[in-house]
């Protein structure tokens, strides 16, 4: 596969797409699926065979469109409008308006600030291409970066290239991309890997899963390249099981990247070989933590263990390792092919480039967005998201999953960085962001992720297993409203040894949730333990209105 | 010249050290008579940095780190004594106290317990945190053997040692099974976890020092040289 071969494939596809007078696409990704957009693609496609457009429009299945709370959504090309809430019985009447003009009362409108405030690098494609054609992928410019790399680029152009860019591990923590290839591409030693981590497990969180389901083979496209940078000939996708879409686009996504020999021996007739093999998760969150999810692909019991040594020097099957999250991977192809300046021209000082976040929770627009680093919280509920439903107030927006911490007005027109994330006692990790309105109750919040903290816990260092075991057990009194003073301060003091003492990162993280909710919202603490009452109405220990009444 | 395995030296507790590069800084420590507390770590067999009780702090390092996997660096400041470490290991044995039935006065190791004497050690005085008491089952399936989970840290040495040192649960079988807070240690031989087999191998390796929750019906002499800590 030369770069030239790549070029024919683009433009026979192009070629094939303009014959088409229409083309419809429906999105196939499980948020639309799970509102039945397989069934509107179904009827879309007996409908056009029956009025006899076949040949002149195509009913094609493409990935997320981004606005979940739409769905099922679907967008008809050349005019670009876009449908929501679609039913497969609105099929006759998308048809029939292809030519009469458009359905206004499904119309979604495209130049909506949630489209137009989005900056789409990981998410370029998505909505936009069938994730299971490899031709489709090529013609939007797919793997002409991988070929640039492999035949124009040495691996330390390439690392320096991602360098340049400043992109940081989107896993969470946060980690210079560019220094963890250097480290692994140092180590000594023949046998490398290159870990994919797809295992995302935080409650309210589906980047990774999206892009997966919507544009597989940018992720692969990442992992290739990453393998050629660092000198790894094996990689391998740690996916969760509770994804099966995801995971059947990949093995689609890896038949046909090895059908056109950009994956396996002697990618693009070079020396360079690479393969590929999912990996599936059983589902445990500890899996994320780097240690435990090799464990895991090792075929052992998903427990974490000590670093150093870190899987960079010493991880799979002790060979230098490299894990990087699947948006990670994505952007990649993006860097090679327009630059690392490019990138870091994006996005803040510290912070470069693009994250995905998906937002979930009392707002209007959930659904999943890309926007550059540096916009503001504010921005991205209120513009993006469109606020919260009329009659809501904001409380707080929670960021980080179980790791991350609740987030209070005040705020808000803070620019979103790993930095000033950190600063307020949260994280950036991997992109869940939940908006919460009064109705929600900080402790009732604290006592949701503990519980999630303390069975995910794999058991194996003690102030985490036991820790967090105490932990929620105390918040579960502070909502009944048994709690006394004495019962907060071990907490606190609880929380201290378990973000200090603990051996991985599930237990370093598990107390934030509880210290960033004391820290901005100890008033609701205060009320359960004094006056055992409830400020939003949700624990048991008597609502605001008992009280009132 | 410089030869393969180079010397470190560091300083621990204001003490100068010496030690090998490929030594931790446990090792170190006590070949030098400084005490660092430890549960999981046992000589001989392979450390998992698990129980958290050897956590010390090292100037420049932004977290405390265990000294049982943590290798010696050259010019390293290592406290491992400080007030603030004494709380956590304090804080760490009473959620160990709290978690299963770990009650002296009623145990037939009293007095011979390394989590007892760890505890008095420390200045444990009593737990602040609610007793948990969690009913696990009492596995008396074997003639020389029972099995109590009851009193079981989760510390692995048993398994570790029937891993490691007597071979009897081959390559990476040894798990916890359920949720851990409650969960018995679980040995699997050919993929079924059996837990009989713990008994059995623990057994075999009575003699070289297996560790857990086992007490040994067996005449008291020949209950020496067992790897628990609660129930030696």
């Amino acid at each position: 596969m030369l770069l030239e071969d790549l070029h024919q494939i683009a433009a026979k596809e192009r070629e094939a797409h303009q014959r088409l007078r229409y083309c419809v696409s429906v999105c196939v990704a499980a948020g639309c699926l799970s509102s039945h957009s397989d069934a509107v693609k179904e009827s879309l496609t007996r409908e056009v065979a029956e009025v006899g457009l076949r040949g002149y429009c195509q009913v094609r299945g493409v990935g997320c469109l981004g606005l979940c709370s739409g769905g099922p959504l679907l967008s008809v090309e050349p005019e670009g409008v876009l449908y929501q809430g679609v039913k497969p019985e609105d099929a006759e009447d998308i048809v029939r308006s292809l030519d009469e003009g458009r359905l206004t009362h499904l119309e979604c409108s495209p130049d909506q600030p949630f489209f137009k405030r989005q900056v789409n690098v990981v998410t370029e494609n998505s909505g936009r291409i069938d994730p299971e054609r490899v031709e489709d992928y090529i013609a939007a410019g797919g793997y002409e970066p991988l070929v640039k790399a492999l035949t124009e680029m040495t691996p330390q152009k390439v690392i320096d290239q991602v360098s340049r860019s400043g992109l940081r591990g989107r896993g969470g923590a946060g980690y210079p991309t560019g220094l963890k290839w250097g480290t692994v591409s140092k180590a000594s030693g023949d046998t490398k890997y290159v870990i994919c981590n797809a295992d995302e497990g935080d409650p309210g969180a589906f980047m990774d899963r999206s892009v997966l389901e919507s544009d597989p083979h940018r992720v692969l496209e990442g992992m290739v390249t990453a393998g050629f940078a660092v000198g790894a000939s094996r990689g391998f996708i740690y996916v969760r099981a509770e994804y099966p879409l995801a995971v059947k686009r990949l093995q689609v996504a890896i038949r046909e990247a090895k059908r056109l020999g950009l994956l396996g021996n002697q990618i693009c007739g070079t020396t360079f070989s690479f393969d590929v093999d999912v990996r599936l998760g059983a589902g445990a969150f500890v899996c994320g933590e780097e240690t435990a999810l090799i464990a895991s692909v090792e075929g052992k019991r998903g427990m974490p263990r000590p670093r150093p040594p870190y899987p960079a020097q010493s991880g799979l099957w002790e060979r230098p390792t490299l894990i990087n999250n699947v948006e990670t991977f994505a952007n990649i192809p993006s860097i090679i092919r327009k630059g690392g300046d490019w990138y870091a021209s994006m996005g803040t000082k510290k912070s470069k480039g693009t994250k995905v976040f998906a937002l979930t929770g009392r707002i209007n627009h959930t659904g999943l967005i890309e926007v550059p680093m540096g916009i503001t919280l504010r921005e991205i509920i209120y513009e993006i998201g469109a606020g919260l439903p009329e009659g809501q107030t904001f409380k707080a927006v929670q960021t980080g999953g179980p790791s991350g911490g609740c987030i209070p007005e005040q705020f808000l027109d803070m620019p979103v960085d790993y930095e000033s994330l950190a600063q307020v006692g949260s994280i950036m990790g991997s992109g869940g962001m939940i908006v919460m309105d009064s109705s929600s109750c900080m402790v009732d919040v604290a006592k949701f992720f503990m519980e999630f903290c303390m069975t995910e816990s794999c058991g194996k260092c003690i102030p985490c297993r036991s820790g967090t075991a105490q932990m929620y057990d105390l918040l579960a009194k502070i909502t009944q409203g048994t709690a006394t003073s004495d019962d907060l301060a071990l907490l606190e003091e609880l929380c201290d040894l378990v973000k200090h003492t603990s051996l991985c990162g599930l237990g370093q993280t598990a107390p934030n949730p509880v210290l960033s909710t004391l820290r901005y919202f100890k008033d609701e603490y205060v009320a359960h333990i004094k006056d055992k009452r409830c400020p939003a109405g949700v624990c048991p220990c008597g609502s605001a209105k008992e009280v009132s009444a | 010249m410089i030869p393969a395995a180079s010397v470190k030296t560091l300083v621990i507790d204001g003490t100068d050290v010496s030690a090998r590069s490929d030594q931790t800084i446990l090792e170190a420590a006590r070949e030098h008579g400084l005490a660092i507390p430890t549960l999981c770590h046992l000589d001989g067999l392979s450390d998992v940095g698990a129980c958290r009780l050897c956590l010390v702090e090292v100037k420049g390092a932004n977290r405390l780190l265990p000294a049982c996997v943590t290798l010696v660096e050259e010019g390293m400041d290592v406290t491992s004594n400080s007030e603030r470490l004494a709380k956590y290991r304090r804080m760490i044995l009473e959620l160990l106290f709290a978690e299963r039935n770990h009650v002296c006065s009623v145990c037939v190791v009293n007095g011979h317990c390394d989590l007892q004497s760890l505890a008095q050690a420390q200045g444990m005085t009593h737990v602040h945190f609610p007793y948990r008491y969690p009913k696990l089952d009492i596995d008396a399936s074997h003639e020389r053997f029972v099995v109590d989970d009851n009193r079981c840290i989760l510390c692995t040495r048993c398994v570790r040692v029937c891993d490691e040192v007597e071979g009897a649960i081959p390559g990476t079988s040894w798990d916890e099974v359920s949720t851990p807070r409650s969960s018995p240690i679980c040995a699997s031989l050919g993929g079924r976890p059996r837990r009989v087999r713990v008994a059995e191998s623990a057994y075999k390796s009575a003699p070289p020092a297996p560790y857990s929750r086992r007490v040994s019906q067996v005449p008291r002499q020949r209950r020496s040289g067992t790897s628990c800590r609660t129930f030696p």
